[in-house]
């Protein structure tokens, strides 16, 4: 059993994170939007796993719980946001909401 | 051991490529939620078994419930029953399949092979990652407590409406 190389590892999370990236920028829809900012810091997490994988300390993992609950705060906010965003302008178009008072 | 992190990964973008460019929000969904579980797999074959797990139980699990929650919420209408019928078509759902088939593949593969030795010489054990968590770490640990309070606060406003404008919608 050898182990998977760290640069392959890192090609992954980098794959993964430009996906994201594309999502955010590309889609606009805000529901594909959260979806894709959550792939980004899943990929980012798993950069830290395999860093820490690669010199067998628990440090990475410690991080990736730390991203974990950032993310699940993020998507409850982000999820009550979109609901208010569907009250006020019936749509989830990130257009829809371009032009805001105040 | 590397055979399963090439696959497992090949699946987790070729899952992401195909959840980016979904039109229907359910569909990018079945498919994101693929991709997390591949990320899992590539987890475990880095020695991280415990964070394999918490990607399943909270990423797959917990925040992915949130969003079918979500959608599902704005998707309510007369409408909705045929829409779902329509979504649910078994082309759109066989491209999930398979790859979910691939990693049950791996998983069951993983589960012959390894055969509760674990995985390779490089295995971080939870015991490790939880000394670590409330050891050096406590301080964060007590920030991301405050974090997730104030997620729950801010959801919870913006969720919350004044008793006379409920009934308007």
């Amino acid at each position: 059993m050898e182990l998977v190389p760290m640069r392959d590892g890192f090609i992954l999370a980098a794959a993964l994170f430009a996906l994201g990236l594309i999502g955010v920028l590309v889609r606009r829809n805000v529901i594909f939007i959260l979806m894709s900012i959550e792939v980004m810091l899943n990929a980012a997490g798993l950069a830290f796993v395999v860093a820490g994988a690669r010199w067998g300390q628990p440090d990475g993992q410690v991080v990736f719980l730390f991203i974990l609950s950032m993310a699940a705060a993020e998507v409850s906010v982000g999820l009550a946001l979109v609901l208010e965003l569907h009250r006020q302008y019936k749509s989830l178009d990130t257009d829809a909401i371009s032009r805001m008072k105040g | 051991m590397t055979m399963v992190f090439y696959l497992a990964g090949g699946v987790a973008i070729l899952s992401t490529a195909l959840m980016i460019t979904r039109l229907h929000a359910v569909h990018a969904l079945l498919y994101l939620i693929v991709s997390l579980l591949a990320v899992s797999v590539v987890f475990y074959t880095l020695g991280a078994p415990f964070i394999a797990a918490l990607e399943v139980v909270i990423y797959a699990g917990a925040i992915m419930v949130l969003f079918v929650f979500v959608v599902m919420l704005l998707n309510l209408g007369e409408e909705a029953a045929r829409a779902e019928r329509a979504l649910l078509k078994p082309s759109m759902w066989t491209g999930p399949l398979i790859l979910a088939a691939i990693l049950m593949a791996e998983f069951v593969y993983l589960l012959a092979a390894s055969s509760g030795g674990g995985s390779g010489g490089a295995m971080i054990v939870p015991r490790a990652v939880g000394a670590s968590l409330f050891g050096p770490y406590l301080i964060g640990v007590e920030l991301a407590s405050m974090l997730l309070l104030g997620g729950l606060v801010g959801a919870y406003h913006l969720g919350w409406r004044p008793p006379s404008s409920r009934e308007v919608r």
